[in-house]
C-alpha cells in the first residue's frame, strides 16, 4: 500500500485531546478563525465544499457541498433553518463516528460552527444515539469549554455571528439514523420517516430548511476550508475523494478504526492495516459497508473500497464498515441476525417492511435451525423482491431486502443444503431465546 | 406523581434549546429513567404529559417505540449484551451464555433476587472492540468470559 497523509485522525491520538487547548494547540479553530475574520462569503465557503467533492460518510454518498446549497437563500425565506448532525450510528459494523465524539469533540464542533454560517443557520443540533453516552458527554463538555471561549453562541470570536450547537440524545431506534425519522424523533416524536418531497431543505424540523449531515462529513469541513476544495480533491479516486474512515470488524487479527485514502483495495485493508484473517483463515464472506450492502464473496476482495467500484460488483460503500467472515461461518446464521436485527428495527408504518422483515427473520430463522422448508430459499427471493427497491417511505425495507438478495445469490447452495440436511452443517453455537421487542 | 423539583428545573431549561417544547421529551424521558427506578412507570408518564401538555397516550406512544426505554422495572444492574453480527462473529453467545449463567437470568430476565437483568441489544457500535455488554450505562469492550467474571464479582 502506498504512503499517504493522514489528517482525520492525528489529534485522537494526543493525549486530553478532548480539550480546547489541546485542540487549539494542534491548529483547531483556525478554520472557523479563516472563515470569519477574512471573511469568506457564505457562497465562498459552499464553492469550495463543491470543489473538495466530499461526498457524505453516513451511507448515501450524496455530495455534501450541492445538500448545502439547497438550503433556501435567506433574503427569500426568512424562515429560520437548522443543521441536524447525524451521531445516531446504528449500522451493524459501523463504529466511526463514536471515535471522532470522544477523541476529537471539537472537530466536529467547529465543522458544525463553519457549516451554520455558510448555510446562514440559527442552530445546530448534534443527534447522537442515546447508548453513546461516553460521545455525548464528551461533546457536552467540549461545548461548554468552547462556549466559555466566546466559540458558540452569541457574536462567535467577537463578530457578527452567532449560532448556538445543542446535543440531543436519541433512545435506541435504528430508523432514526434515517434524516427525516431523525427529524421526527428531534421533534419529540416516534421516529417514523416522512414520505420525501418535501425534502428536509424545504421542509425539515420543525417546517423549516433543514440540512442532515454525518458526524464524519462535518468532521471534514474545516480540513476543507482550511486547505482549499483542490487539495481535497486531489486525495482519493475519480467519484470518490479524500480521506475515510474504515471500521473492520469480524474475523480479522486487528479489527479497529483506520483511517485511509480512497484508492486502497478490501484486500490491502485486510491483509495489510487489518492483520489478516484470522487463525490462519479464508475469508469467505463480506460486507464492504454495514450489513444493509450486498455481501461480497471473499476472492471479491481485490476491488478498491469505493463507490464506483463497489457498484460494479453489485454492492456499496455504505458506511465503509467493512464486517470479514472467515470460511468457517454459517451463512444461515449471519442473515438469520441481520434479518432479525431489520425485524426489530422496522417502524412498522409500511407493510412491505414491516410484514417483510418479520417474514424474512422468520424464514432464516427455521433455515438456520434446521426447520427450512423446500421452497424457503425461492420464498426469500419474492420477499425481497417485493419489499425493495423504492416501494416504501425509507429505504430501510431495501437495508433488508438487499443483504438478502445477495446471501440468496451467493450462497444458494449452502442455504439450499441447510434445508436438505435439516440442519446447518455450519451452525456455531446458539442460546435459545424469544425475539426482542 | 408530580415530578421532583430538579428535574422540573433542568426540564424548564432543556425545553428552551428548541422552538417547540415537545422536542424535549425524549431527553426528558431519559433523565426520569435515570433518576425515577430505572424505567418509565405509568406515574411518569403521566406526570411527563402533563408537563409538556401532551395526552399521557401519547408519551407512551413514545415511550414504546424506543429500545432504551423500560416500561418494566429492571433489576438493580441492567447488562445489555450485544448480539449482532460483529459482535457474534467474535463470541457473543458465549459471553450471553456465561452472563445468564453467572447473573442466575435468561435473556429478557431478571435473576430471582433482583440484582441483575440481561437485556439482548442490537449493534451497539462497538464493532472493531467485540464482544461488548453495557454494564449500567459503560461499554465494556474485547470482552472474554474472564473479563465478564471480574466485572460482575465487583458488583454490590
Amino acid at each position: 500500500m502506498k504512503s499517504f497523509e493522514r489528517y482525520l485522525l492525528n489529534r485522537t491520538t494526543l493525549a486530553n485531546s478532548e480539550t480546547l487547548a489541546v485542540y487549539k494547540a494542534n491548529g483547531g479553530y483556525k478554520a472557523l478563525e479563516k472563515v470569519l475574520k477574512k471573511p469568506m462569503t457564505p457562497a465562498e465557503i459552499i464553492a469550495e465544499m463543491k470543489a473538495s467533492n466530499l461526498r457524505g460518510r453516513g451511507g448515501a454518498g450524496f455530495p455534501c457541498g450541492m445538500k448545502w446549497s439547497f438550503m433556501p437563500d435567506p433574503a427569500k425565506d426568512p424562515r429560520p433553518r437548522y443543521l441536524a448532525v447525524n451521531a445516531d450510528e446504528s449500522e451493524p459494523g459501523t463504529c466511526k463516528d463514536r471515535v471522532l465524539m470522544e477523541k476529537d469533540p471539537h472537530g466536529l464542533i467547529e465543522g458544525c460552527l463553519i457549516a451554520a454560517y455558510a448555510m446562514r443557520l440559527q442552530a445546530v443540533y448534534i443527534y447522537v444515539r442515546g447508548e453513546y453516552r461516553k460521545s455525548y458527554d464528551t461533546l457536552l463538555a467540549a461545548i461548554a469549554e468552547a462556549r466559555k471561549a466566546g466559540l458558540v453562541g452569541k457574536n462567535v470570536m467577537g463578530t457578527d455571528f452567532s449560532c448556538d450547537v445543542w446535543m440531543h440524545k436519541g433512545a435506541g431506534a435504528y430508523i432514526c439514523g434515517e434524516e427525516t425519522g431523525l427529524m421526527e424523533s428531534l421533534e419529540g416524536k416516534r421516529g417514523h420517516p416522512r414520505p420525501k418531497p418535501p425534502f428536509p431543505a424545504g421542509f425539515g424540523l420543525w417546517g423549516k430548511p433543514t440540512t442532515v449531515n454525518n458526524v464524519e462529513t462535518i468532521f471534514n469541513v474545516p480540513f476543507i476550508v482550511e486547505r482549499g476544495g483542490a487539495w481535497f480533491s486531489s486525495i482519493g479516486t475519480q467519484n470518490s475523494k479524500g480521506n475515510f474512515l474504515c471500521g473492520i470488524s469480524g474475523h480479522v487479527n486487528k479489527p479497529g478504526v483506520y483511517e485511509l485514502p480512497f484508492g486502497v483495495t478490501a484486500r490491502e485493508i485486510v491483509d495489510e492495516v487489518a492483520g489478516g484473517i484470522w487463525k490462519g483463515r479464508k475469508c469467505k464472506a463480506w460486507f464492504p459497508g454495514g450489513s444493509s450492502c450486498a455481501l461480497l464473496r471473499g476472492e471479491d476482495l481485490d476491488v478498491v473500497l469505493d463507490h464506483d467500484s463497489l457498484k460494479t460488483k453489485g454492492s456499496s460503500l455504505g458506511t465503509a464498515a467493512m464486517i470479514v467472515m472467515d470460511d468457517t461461518t454459517s451463512m444461515a446464521r449471519v442473515m438469520e441476525i441481520i434479518a432479525r436485527f431489520y425485524d426489530h428495527e422496522s417502524c412498522g408504518q409500511c407493510s412491505q417492511c414491516r410484514e417483510g422483515t418479520q417474514w424474512l427473520a422468520q424464514i432464516f430463522h427455521r433455515i438456520a435451525t434446521g426447520h427450512g422448508k423446500p421452497d424457503d430459499v425461492a420464498t426469500l427471493e419474492s420477499l425481497a423482491k417485493g419489499m425493495a427497491p423504492g416501494k416504501t417511505i425509507c429505504a430501510l425495507a431495501d437495508a433488508a431486502a438487499i443483504p438478502t438478495l445477495s446471501a440468496v445469490r451467493i450462497f444458494k447452495t449452502e442455504l439450499e443444503e441447510c434445508i436438505r440436511q435439516a440442519k446447518d452443517p455450519l451452525a456455531p453455537p446458539r442460546v435459545e431465546y424469544a425475539g426482542a421487542h | 406523581m408530580a415530578l421532583p423539583a430538579k428535574l422540573i428545573q433542568e426540564f424548564d431549561e432543556l425545553v428552551t434549546h428548541y422552538p417547540e417544547k415537545r422536542a424535549g421529551l425524549i431527553p426528558a424521558l431519559h433523565r426520569c429513567q435515570e433518576e425515577l427506578g430505572g424505567w418509565i412507570s405509568p406515574d411518569t408518564m403521566e406526570a411527563l404529559a402533563e408537563y409538556f401538555g401532551l395526552e399521557p397516550v401519547e408519551v407512551y406512544g413514545v415511550a414504546s417505540f424506543y429500545p432504551m426505554f423500560r416500561l418494566t422495572p429492571p433489576g438493580k444492574h441492567v447488562i445489555s449484551v450485544c448480539h449482532n453480527i460483529s459482535c457474534e462473529l467474535r463470541g457473543a453467545t458465549q459471553i450471553m451464555e456465561h452472563v445468564c449463567k453467572k447473573t442466575g437470568t435468561k435473556p429478557y430476565g431478571t435473576s430471582a433476587d433482583g440484582k441483575f437483568t440481561v437485556w439482548p441489544v442490537e449493534c451497539q457500535g462497538a464493532c472493531a472492540n467485540a464482544p461488548m455488554i453495557d454494564l449500567d450505562g459503560v461499554y465494556h469492550e474485547d470482552l472474554t468470559t474472564e473479563k465478564v467474571d471480574k466485572l460482575l464479582g465487583g458488583l454490590a
